[in-house]
């Protein structure tokens, strides 16, 4: 099979789209700031166990719904300290803490503790900060077993963040694929194909995330259930994508490239895939980062309502769960600002970030720019 | 119109079709055999088991149990037996739809009586303080998910008690008199309407936002201002008249969208809609209950649509031409 070959070598200066999409990216405020936030909401992701003082499910039974702990630089005497310290605290049985003053645990840089591995491989026990044992700090609190929410949050966006990534990559490729073979190819192939992607889309998406759920069985490991969780998601959103995507293909299905490729001989899978999909590229990008927040988003829902992550393992969505009875709201808010505020932060990143690409991204905008 | 109403209505027939085939399939691939576990409850005698087992042909191929399941509903209009609650599943629906409406109904009237006046404000001080400050928000709020504005006012309402925690009833409903009734009903529905409702708000203002603007551009609105009208008139009377009109027809759409918006408002709030029905049902193994209610969901998605697209054909006749 003969290549079309790149015969001309293109002047430096030339605009490649990269580099029109990070000029016009610079523009906007909003995006840089959606994007640094993403950059370091996805870094805690990864550093979790570092940046965590205690394991994901390390219990505390003395310390149920402890408040979040003060860091202190003065001690009860009126004394200066150069280190920032907390106090240990006692409690009863109604979890309402009382700082006992008498004894200082100071706040260590590098501790050693629980030992986990970096990135999965790197064997380690260092930990950014902690406390003298056996003192405890709680940045945020702890929960109703006494683990301490920061903990659970990062450890928790470890399954909360990467599912939208995950289910993001399957979708999408199934969406282009499935998209791109309706519009190219047309006739039976196509009709069936668009009247799956009708038949998803009439089914409201709660109520089909729900029923998909209980294809699989409701005690699975945790593992296995952030597998079903990411087959679910990515099963329910490919539709949408397809019949974007197959009305794009109709479009360019006569382009004059299109034909020169059909006329060389290439196979039809090949001029999908290697011509057309690559046109839909910009809009494609755009729409995946606007649509990852749903993905979050239905993990967490899952997660909330029970039928996701269990703990002991951690996720927004059962953090949220631990959350939703009327006395840990009253009395232990932390247990539902924490995941809230994480959510919130990180659907606003991805929207911003989202906005400020599709104007970067919108050809209309850098037809204009350029001009 | 007539031929355009009943090709639309036409379309729905295989729709309806596939997805309780979909649905169906679900229920097959679903581990667990439930006769099993209904064989292990004491409470059902095998007379009812024998019975069961005869209706629904579960001794035979699964395409023989589909088509039954179909027959069911057609002939009897009978969805099956829900197996947790003893009951037959269009019972359960029809209670559970009937309250989902009534949700989506009441999110719907929060969702427009703020669309429409905030969105007109928005265009009438094009770019002013009020435009700026709506765009903001409505760019902050859409990245409040349902769980969390949920779990807010939920907080709320354990915090204050101006609010009902949950439910749809207060204990003493029923010695309530007839005004205190809907009183407590609407106490009740006013926290979970405002969490569904709030869910579309912000694209709902940005489009009246934008319709009124378009009309304010046009001649006839020029013609009425050299005329003399006062402004406020000239937006009332004309311009807003002709930009409602597009609107009409998210109706239809917006009804799908609260229906699916409602599951989550009805878990954290025990609203006994479709959506808690379905957890229920799902956590029980009611797998009749999980299909009948996935179905029930998906025609009035589908009902929206539908009236959304018919709305669209009565206010453009290109469209019913096509």
């Amino acid at each position: 099979m003969t290549e079309p070959r790149a015969a001309v070598v293109l002047p430096l200066t030339v605009q490649t789209p990269a580099r029109v999409f990070w000029r016009a990216l610079r523009r906007s405020p909003l995006a840089i700031a959606g994007g640094a936030l993403l950059v370091v909401l996805y870094s805690m992701a990864l550093l979790a166990p570092f940046l965590a003082p205690y394991a994901e499910s390390d219990i505390d039974r003395e310390h149920f719904f402890h408040p979040p702990t003060p860091l202190h630089l003065r001690d009860a005497s009126g004394r200066w300290h150069a280190r920032p310290f907390v106090y240990g605290t006692q409690g009863g049985f109604d979890q309402r803490y009382t700082p006992d003053t008498s004894r200082r645990y100071a706040l260590q840089w590098f501790p050693r503790g629980a030992a986990y591995r970096l990135f999965g491989v790197v064997p380690c026990d260092r930990h950014l900060f902690g406390v003298e044992p056996p003192g405890r700090i709680f940045v945020l609190g702890a929960d109703d077993t006494g683990r301490d929410v920061w903990t659970r949050l990062l450890y928790g966006s470890q399954v909360s963040l990467t599912v939208g990534i995950v289910g993001i990559v399957i979708s999408f490729t199934l969406g282009l694929l499935l998209g791109g073979i309706s519009g190219y190819l047309g006739g039976w192939v196509d009709v069936v194909i668009m009247r799956g992607t009708e038949l998803l889309l009439s089914i409201p998406g709660l109520y089909l995330i729900v029923a998909l759920r209980g294809v699989f069985p409701l005690d699975l490991p945790s593992q296995q259930t952030y597998l079903a969780i990411v087959a679910i998601l990515a099963f329910i959103g490919w539709a949408g994508l397809a019949r974007v995507i197959r009305g794009m293909v109709l479009s360019l299905r006569q382009a004059e490239y299109v034909l020169a490729a059909e006329a060389m001989g290439a196979s039809r899978l090949r001029i999908i895939v290697r011509h057309i999909l690559p046109n839909t590229m910009s809009f494609t990008i755009v729409a995946a980062t606007v649509a990852v927040p749903g993905y979050i988003l239905g993990e967490v829902f899952l997660s909330f309502l029970g039928l996701g992550v269990q703990p002991p393992a951690a996720s927004w969505g059962n953090m949220l769960n631990a959350a939703r009875s009327q006395r840990v709201l009253t009395s232990f808010p932390w247990m539902l600002l924490a995941p809230g505020t994480a959510i919130f932060l990180t659907v606003m990143a991805f929207n911003f970030f989202g906005d400020g690409l599709r104007d970067a991204l919108d050809p209309r905008r850098s037809a204009g720019g350029r001009g | 119109m007539r031929t355009f109403l009943l090709r639309r209505l036409l379309q729905t027939i295989p729709l309806l079709f596939g997805i309780s085939a979909l649905t169906f399939l679900l229920l097959k691939l679903a581990p667990g055999d439930f006769l099993a576990t209904m064989a292990d409850n004491p409470q059902i005698s095998s007379a009812t088991l024998e019975a069961m087992r005869h209706r629904f042909g579960l001794d035979r191929p699964w395409w023989v149990q589909y088509f039954l399941y179909l027959k069911n509903i057609f002939l009897h209009f009978d969805f099956g037996e829900s197996f947790a609650r003893h009951q037959p599943v269009f019972e359960v629906l029809r209670t559970g739809l009937g309250n989902t409406l009534l949700l989506a109904s009441a999110a719907g009237l929060v969702t427009w009586g703020l669309a429409i006046p905030l969105g007109l404000l928005a265009a009438v001080r094009q770019y002013g303080v009020a435009d700026r400050a709506l765009s903001f928000a409505a760019f902050v709020w859409l990245s409040v998910p349902e769980v969390l504005s949920g779990l807010l006012l939920l907080w709320l309402a354990a915090a204050t008690g101006w609010f009902p925690v949950g439910g749809m009833r207060d204990l003493d409903f029923e010695d309530f008199t007839a005004i205190q009734k809907l009183g407590d009903l609407l106490r009740h529905l006013a926290l979970p309407a405002i969490v569904v409702g709030m869910v579309p708000l912000a694209s709902r203002m940005r489009q009246m936002r934008a319709s009124l603007l378009d009309q304010l551009k046009l001649d006839y609105v020029t013609t009425a201002r050299a005329k003399g009208l006062p402004e406020h008139q000239v937006i009332t009377r004309h311009a807003l008249r002709n930009a409602l009109n597009p609107l009409i027809t998210l109706f239809g759409f917006t009804l799908g969208s609260l229906v699916s918006g409602s599951f989550v408002a009805e878990t954290i709030f025990s609203w006994p809609g479709l959506g808690s029905i379905t957890l229920e049902a799902l956590n029980t193994h009611d797998q009749y209950l999980v299909m009948g209610s996935v179905l029930m969901a998906s025609t009035v998605l589908i009902a929206g649509n539908l009236v959304a697209d018919v709305l669209l054909a009565v206010a453009d006749p290109r469209i019913r031409h096509d």
